[in-house]
């Protein structure tokens, strides 16, 4: 016989040896319905009271994403509570900021934000940096970039404060909602989710706490540590457009046909090919005519990769494209395929384009559309930084796609109004040369001399292909020469490579 | 034939990067009168610093009754234009005034009949005279229909199916044809019936027409396609080439392909498809033997 009783002496000295405890029991068990039981959740709380739970002090970094990009209201929501509770001198590391964040202004001036790292700027924000607003310059990373950078612990987040189109109790979140109260819709929340699992606290802001659990999830509970409920987190018609909008503008249109015309006979264009674009006219336009081609040719992709737009939803649904991967949802319909179709996989900013991780998408893609602000004779590209020296753009997964894919695609004009888009020297570097292979403009395709087989297919295929160089004398000739950029001698950006080494610096502009 | 206004400097700038076989800048009906010495002046310096390669230029110039025409003409003279474009002909007196003053100011740069000239027929009288028109001065090169105002004209309006523009069309290419120049067709302005323009196509090749005006660059596209020549169509005609050249090197007066005789039409059909295919750049000049 063996009671527990008896055995207490054993099990004393088992713990001991163990360096545990022995059990004690302490109360009893919560017999509270579950759905009572859950609103009660410890993690539900207020702004005010997750910051001050979240033991953040001055001097810290905070952090957020852009999915609900134009639209956002996390970022000033926040930043406005901090500086009300009077903390200083933070470090704001956003995947990217809007104009809607103009309001940043103030709190830099004050002194509540004196550190900005970022994928981009615009609007009247970057104009202010662009001529010096801030004494430590603003640090722009890639998507990719930021990923491993905040991986490795270069962009360690003290709180993240992380948007959500819903989520429980817990803190199980999505950027989509499946309750009757849903307000907002911004698909995959690719972007926060580094920031979910490294950064030390992490506090859900959402405009639609639902009943546990909230599955499917994007961001689990196990990395969130406050849920804050709040009206709203964004004004939906300005995170994601509806429908599918055709450009009838005829650059954007004959740009996407040579865009299009290159892929298909760059060799690449094969069953089980893999291709991402991005959002701007001439990229969906772009997708039209693949599309018409690739069921001329009976071929299909194994993945759309990226930003995903409705254009990409509309083949895959077509059977045209296998799997959709997706970082960022670029608009409604593409945000509702994520949430309706199992297919259609939420990738976090490291799966898709971190540099260090051979198991990022971006590695694994064949083709890539990209736009840019500038390209050089070097095939140098810019996208951060406009021809008048102002901040005007973002870095985006640019230098991430171009360097991993197998064959980079840069559709730009050479002239925008007055601007020539081809230049001696880019005015910022973002995307080395290297790592871009061809260049489509109206007035002709250029390729990269390191990729020979690339042009010889290309004229093959009947394409005008021209130097780069003859392009740049092209829009000098129609435009005339630039002056010089008055820069003064401030360093208000630094642009750092994806591989974590310092790419350029850029200098504040003066009047 | 792509139609630009010649007031605004951002289309005429980059209005050959969408291939058209020629350009128009017109002075003429999209110009308002407050703007017409700037649109000639904008005109006259996009013909002199802008490259537009190998495409034909062709400016549609006021008419001669109105304070404009004459400087018109001496402005686009003088800055190389390949073809004038004369709105609203009716006439072949109007064609020989316009000859005039265009030969006047080649004159003055010595390069005297360098000008072509094309005439839009847009009214009843220009369609009963078209024959006269077309073959008024040795720089013809080709007529074209208006519709709008030829309609208004006639007392009508166009329909999707221009019953309307049939007569006019058809005395036009058969006009054109007698004369030994181009006839154009009409534009079609609205940019939402691809479906409809695309019909009105096919049925202006149907009817014998060189080309087509079109007034915005996503409509090059529907009127390239339409007008290429298919594949099986240029392989027929390839073949009929070299049994020329084979007959010829015989000395053989007679042509047979596959064992078909082969006359004098079918040659110059194929000799045209030829011509087409390499103009739309699916043929290069090489591959003809």
């Amino acid at each position: 016989m063996s009671s527990l009783k008896e055995r207490m002496a054993l099990i004393e000295a088992q713990a001991a040896r163990m360096g545990k405890e022995t059990y004690h029991q302490t109360g009893r068990k919560a017999t509270t319905p579950r759905m009572q039981y859950q609103q009660e959740c410890s993690k539900v709380v207020t702004l005010e009271q997750a910051i001050t739970r979240s033991g953040l002090k001055d001097g810290m970094t905070i952090s957020f994403h852009h999915h609900f990009r134009g639209g956002d209201k996390v970022v000033n929501l926040v930043v406005d509570k901090l500086a009300e509770m009077g903390f200083k001198n933070l470090h704001l590391a956003a995947s990217s900021l809007q104009d809607v964040h103009k309001p940043l202004i103030e709190h830099i001036k004050n002194g509540v934000i004196t550190k900005i790292s970022t994928s981009g700027l615009r609007g009247d924000l970057a104009n202010e940096i662009s001529r010096g607003l801030m004494e430590e310059p603003v640090i722009f990373r890639s998507h990719g970039g930021r990923g491993s950078a905040i991986a490795q612990g270069d962009l360690h987040i003290d709180v993240a404060f992380l948007g959500a189109s819903s989520c429980d109790p817990l803190g199980n979140a999505c950027g989509y909602s499946r309750s009757e109260n849903a307000k907002s819709i911004c698909g995959s929340l690719g972007y926060a989710l580094p920031d979910a699992q490294y950064a030390d606290k992490v506090i859900i802001v959402t405009d639609d706490l639902v009943h546990y659990p909230n599955t499917p999830n994007s961001i689990s509970e196990r990395d969130v540590d406050f849920v804050v409920e709040v009206d709203s987190v964004g004004d939906s018609s300005k995170i994601a457009s509806g429908a599918i909008r055709d450009t009838k503008n005829p650059r954007d249109i004959l740009l996407a046909q040579q865009a299009a015309k290159v892929i298909i006979n760059s060799g690449y264009f094969k069953d089980g090919f893999s291709i991402q674009t991005g959002s701007g006219g001439a990229s969906l336009a772009a997708v039209k005519f693949i599309r018409e081609e690739m069921i001329k040719q009976g071929i299909k992709a194994s993945f759309a990769l990226g930003g995903i737009t409705a254009h990409m939803v509309k083949l895959h649904e077509e059977g045209l494209i296998e799997r959709l991967i997706d970082v960022q949802s670029f608009d409604k319909v593409a945000a509702m395929s994520l949430k309706d179709d199992s297919m259609h996989k939420e990738v976090s900013a490291n799966e898709y384009a971190s540099a260090d991780e051979q198991g990022s998408a971006t590695h694994y893609l064949d083709m890539v559309i990209l736009s840019a602000l500038e390209v050089d004779v070097n095939f140098n590209v810019n996208v951060l930084v406009g021809s008048d020296g102002i901040i005007r753009g973002a870095i985006g997964g640019h230098p991430d796609t171009a360097a991993d894919s197998a064959l980079s695609i840069i559709v730009c004009p050479l002239l925008r109004g007055r601007i020539p888009c081809v230049v001696d020297e880019v005015t910022t570097l973002i995307t080395p040369g290297s790592t871009v292979d061809v260049v489509v403009t109206e007035y002709g395709i250029a390729v990269n001399p390191l990729r020979p087989e690339i042009a010889e297919r290309l004229k093959a295929a009947g394409l005008n292909i021209v130097d780069i160089h003859s392009l740049k004398e092209r829009a000098e000739k129609i435009i005339g020469h630039a002056a010089p950029l008055p820069f003064g001698d401030k360093v208000v950006g630094v642009v750092m490579n994806r591989d974590g080494s310092v790419l350029d610096v850029i200098k504040n502009i003066v009047d | 034939m792509m139609f630009v206004p010649g007031n605004n400097p951002a289309m005429m700038q980059d209005a050959f990067i969408y291939g058209p076989d020629s350009i128009m800048l017109d002075l003429e009906d999209s110009v308002t009168m407050a703007e017409k010495d700037a649109a000639r002046l904008l005109v006259h310096n996009a013909l002199k610093t802008i490259d537009y390669g190998d495409t034909e230029m062709v400016v549609r110039i006021n008419p001669l009754n109105t304070p404009y025409g004459k400087k018109d003409i001496e402005a686009v003279v003088k800055a190389g234009v390949h073809v004038i474009r004369m709105p609203k002909t009716e006439t072949a007196e109007e064609v020989i005034e316009v000859e005039r003053e265009i030969e006047k100011v080649e004159k003055e740069l010595g390069c005297v009949g360098r000008t072509l000239i094309m005439a839009a027929i847009e009214s009843t009288l220009g369609v009963v005279n078209a024959y006269a028109i077309a073959t008024a001065s040795k720089r013809m090169m080709g007529i074209a229909l208006g519709a709008e105002d030829y309609c208004a004209n006639l007392k009508t309006q166009r329909s999707p199916e221009g019953t309307e523009l049939l007569m006019a069309r058809q005395t036009i290419v058969v006009a054109a044809r007698a004369a030994g120049i181009d006839a154009l067709d009409t534009v079609y302005s609205n940019l939402n019936d691809m479906e409809t323009f695309r019909r009105e196509v096919e049925l202006i090749k149907q009817l014998g027409f060189d080309g087509k005006s079109i007034i915005n660059p996503r409509q090059i596209e529907v009127v390239n396609e339409v007008f290429t020549p298919k594949q099986k169509d240029i392989d027929k005609a390839l073949t009929i080439i070299a049994a020329i050249k084979e007959a010829e090197k015989k000395g053989s007066g007679v042509i047979a392909v596959n064992g078909k005789m082969v006359d004098r039409p079918v040659v110059i059909r194929a000799e045209r498809t030829i011509h087409m295919a390499i103009a739309s750049g699916i043929l290069k000049e090489e591959e003809v033997l």
